[in-house]
């Protein structure tokens, strides 16, 4: 039982938080995203330098084998500099349906440009009923030939305004809640009959709503077995999930600092507010739901070695409760603590606030996750 | 990182569950599985099977007859003890005189104490909290005055828990009236069968009889008696309070009792149906499920850092343990009140005694669910962990 990171690891942190505090300020960040499509090219191609596009994909594909522990710390420090590049739906989402479900062939055509930067990717699979279910899928892949068909709409896709290539689930065979007759398929954003309607999302990054009409995809566009991808898709979804759980104690840790920060600073009736035990209990209580958040997401991070399929979707599942909760209260409160400037567009407080809200609300939010827990029998053995 | 127990760790747990399988007398574990108390007898009786293994005060020194086992181990032991049930060692001695004995006493006073503790011949008492002195400690009025070889102790202790069972007593006394606050106070240990002593009970209410007041009228202690040096009491105090870090989470307990609760749920019946198909009720019960995951990872990481980067210096995370701790074990016995709904309802005044077998295991417990609020208010209030956390850690 160890939770330090290892020699290896602490260089990585280290290097990632080197280059977010050379690259990413607060207005750096308002620049990036001032920028056509909202986000920078020039900071994508440095992560690629660095090789954080290639950390987790076999060193055989062009990547580092690195795994759960290393996505955990990036992500913590993206979400520590509130960055707006998309490495949740690229490198963690997309990357994790090529690792776990992609052919040799489909690994060549596509890692390589996610590993050097020059692609990007997008997470089509909310639909307009579906709401978390990551099996509600009405758009339809029909066989066509070798190929498919797929017609439908998927909405607020990560990533989906600026995407190269979409990452779609959609049904082979079924009724629309059955959990057989899924398949993923690779969309490139030019097919033909893909429309898309992109725009800015409340914390800061892009997606789209988007319409496939007859789009035709040949056979290779399959990841993994085109009736029976569920599994994939939850195991990528659980990967995608605690990577937000880190990323959401990144942006915790950053509010609660700069929160502490600002009330040892702020003078009213002639004293820093911080000396006031009311605000100071609030604060306190602050630490103990990052600190609680913090270790969900470090069992959530560690759970991926579990042998037990069930116990590794619980304890993700645990973590986005614990997360949910601990954010919700975090990001709250350091609006509450900052008082009227906290509510300024100009501050940056508030834009933790906002990322951290829209995590809760990603890929299932607090109440999701708890029936989740509960209806797989709950957490002790 | 890595969640995973090492073999070595394995093959301890199953050694110490096996331990604890054999050797619990199975009434008394009954007894804590229904949230009873337990007589004097029953925990001392377990407590010589503990010592006699070599298991009585696991974390001191190994001189002193500790086992030398890592924190995890000592973790593993601890978890094992409280879910299993069975009775956590007598904390006053074990976890707060001894260690402030072998800490700070002279060679004598480790002679004449450390065995005696372990084995329970002297069953020790806590005297620190006053009528006037509860979050406030340093202003504790109790005196102890010089006299030749002897203190002289006057004064009042309150919230002395079990002191109708104890032998000894551990005092914060003032010894220097002229000295600020913090710098006059000695830590002194005498005997309760003194001449002056008297303990008046203090019934809680549950109804029963945990802790006591009390009085010392001119009470003699022979001065050899003062533990380390005289008006350094209050340094020794915060060690003592400080020495108990990742035990007060209580999470075996808190285990233990979840259990219990899905075990209880999947028999009483609402609306038809066993209470925990009701998903109500589930998801309140797989929330608290989860605070405690979260609280027992907070936990390990804290053992964790102790045992590769030693005791000296705190982990943040630690002044959680508390506060959540309290906050879990308070909702369980919520909970458990919960399931049972309204035969929570009749008072089994002699409930403590065990002896009325006519009244049904659910008498206690309400009183479990009203005793429980003790625990985010002894061993440091949750608002002065809150003041702690705000102070040592943010810096506020």
């Amino acid at each position: 039982m160890d939770f330090d990171l290892s020699e290896e690891q602490r260089l990585l942190k280290e290097s990632v938080d080197g280059l977010l505090a050379d690259a990413y300020d607060f207005d750096a960040r308002k620049k990036y995203m001032a920028e056509k499509g909202g986000w920078s090219k020039a900071v994508w191609s440095k992560l690629a330098e660095q090789g954080l596009l290639g950390l987790p994909f076999a060193e055989a594909d062009g990547g580092f084998g690195a795994g759960a522990v290393e996505t955990m710390i990036v992500m913590e420090s993206l979400g520590r500099a509130l960055v707006v590049e998309p490495y949740l739906a690229t490198v963690v989402i997309a990357g994790g349906f090529l690792r776990h479900g992609g052919s040799a062939g489909q690994k060549a055509k596509h890692i390589p440009g996610i590993i050097d930067g020059s692609k990007t990717f997008g997470f089509a699979q909310l639909e307009k009923n579906s709401r978390y279910d990551l099996h509600d899928i009405a758009t339809s892949a029909k066989k066509k030939g070798d190929g498919w068909v797929i017609d439908g709409e998927k909405f607020v896709v990560l990533n989906g305004e600026n995407a190269d290539t979409l990452i779609v689930t959609a049904r082979t065979k079924g009724g629309r809640r059955d959990r057989s007759g899924i398949g993923v398929f690779l969309v490139p954003v030019d097919a033909k009959g893909v429309t898309r309607k992109g725009y800015p999302t409340q914390d800061g990054l892009h997606a789209a709503d988007i319409t496939l009409t007859n789009v035709e995809v040949g056979a290779d566009a399959a990841i993994g077995d085109p009736e029976s991808a569920l599994d994939l898709i939850e195991r990528v979804a659980d990967e995608a999930r605690t990577a937000i759980c880190a990323e959401a104690v990144g942006a915790m840790d950053e509010s609660l600092k700069t929160t502490v920060e600002y009330i040892k600073t702020r003078k009213q009736f002639g004293v820093a507010i911080g000396s006031f035990q009311s605000l100071q209990h609030r604060a306190a209580d602050m630490f103990v739901a990052l600190e609680q958040a913090r270790s969900m997401s470090m069992f959530a991070t560690m759970a991926s070695d579990f042998d037990s399929a069930r116990e590794r979707a619980s304890a993700v599942a645990a973590a986005k409760v614990q997360v949910g909760k601990s954010l919700k209260f975090v990001g709250q409160q350091s609006i509450q603590l900052h008082g009227g400037i906290g509510m300024t567009m100009e501050a940056k407080i508030g834009h933790y606030f906002k990322r951290l809200t829209m995590i809760e609300n990603t890929l299932g939010d607090t109440d999701y996750h708890l029936r989740r827990v509960s209806e797989g029998g709950g957490l002790l053995a | 990182m890595d969640l995973a127990f090492t073999k070595e760790e394995i093959a301890f747990r199953e050694e110490v569950r096996a331990f604890f399988k054999d050797n619990v007398p199975p009434e008394t574990r009954r007894k804590l599985q229904e949230g009873r108390h337990l007589s004097k007898d029953e925990m001392v009786t377990w407590w010589r099977i503990l010592n006699k293994k070599g298991w009585g005060v696991t974390h001191w020194p190994k001189e002193y007859g500790g086992t030398g086992w890592s924190s995890v181990q000592q973790y593993i032991f601890n978890e094992e003890l409280q879910s299993y049930p069975a009775p956590q060692p007598l904390a006053f001695g074990v976890s707060m005189v001894g260690p402030v004995i072998y800490t700070f006493g002279n060679e004598e006073q480790k002679k004449n104490y450390l065995p005696r503790i372990a084995n329970v011949d002297d069953w020790w008492c806590q005297g620190f909290s006053e009528p006037g002195s509860g979050s406030d400690l340093a202003s504790l009025k109790t005196k102890a005055e010089r006299k030749g070889d002897k203190w002289i102790v006057n004064g009042q202790k309150t919230w002395t828990t079990l002191a109708q069972h104890a032998d000894m007593i551990f005092c914060l006394c003032r010894t220097d009236p002229a000295a600020k606050k913090q710098m006059g106070i000695s830590f002194i240990v005498f005997s309760m069968k003194s001449k002056g002593v008297t303990v008046r009970p203090i019934q809680t209410i549950d109804g029963g009889h945990e802790v006591n007041e009390v009085f010392f009228d001119d009470v003699e202690v022979p001065y050899e008696n003062l533990i380390g040096e005289e008006n350094k009491g209050w340094d020794y105090a915060k060690f003592l309070l400080g020495n108990e870090r990742t035990g007060i989470a209580r999470v075996g307990v808190s285990k233990e009792r979840l259990r219990r609760i899905r075990a209880l749920a999947s028999k009483v019946e609402s609306g038809g149906r066993p209470v925990i198909e009701d998903p109500a009720f589930r998801e309140r019960l797989v929330a608290c499920e989860i605070e405690l995951k979260a609280l027992e990872l907070t936990q390990l990481r804290v053992v964790a850092d102790e045992g590769k980067h030693g005791k000296g210096k705190p982990n943040p995370a630690s002044s959680v343990l508390k506060i959540k701790g309290s906050e879990i074990q308070q909702t369980t016995t919520e909970l458990l009140m919960e399931v049972i709904g309204p035969f929570a309802t009749p008072y089994d005044e002699h409930g403590d005694a065990g002896s009325n077998e006519s009244m049904d295991w659910t008498a206690q417990i309400a009183p479990s669910y009203f005793n429980n609020r003790k625990v985010s208010i002894y061993g440091g209030s949750n608002e002065i962990q809150r003041n702690i956390i705000s102070k040592a850690v943010l810096g506020l």
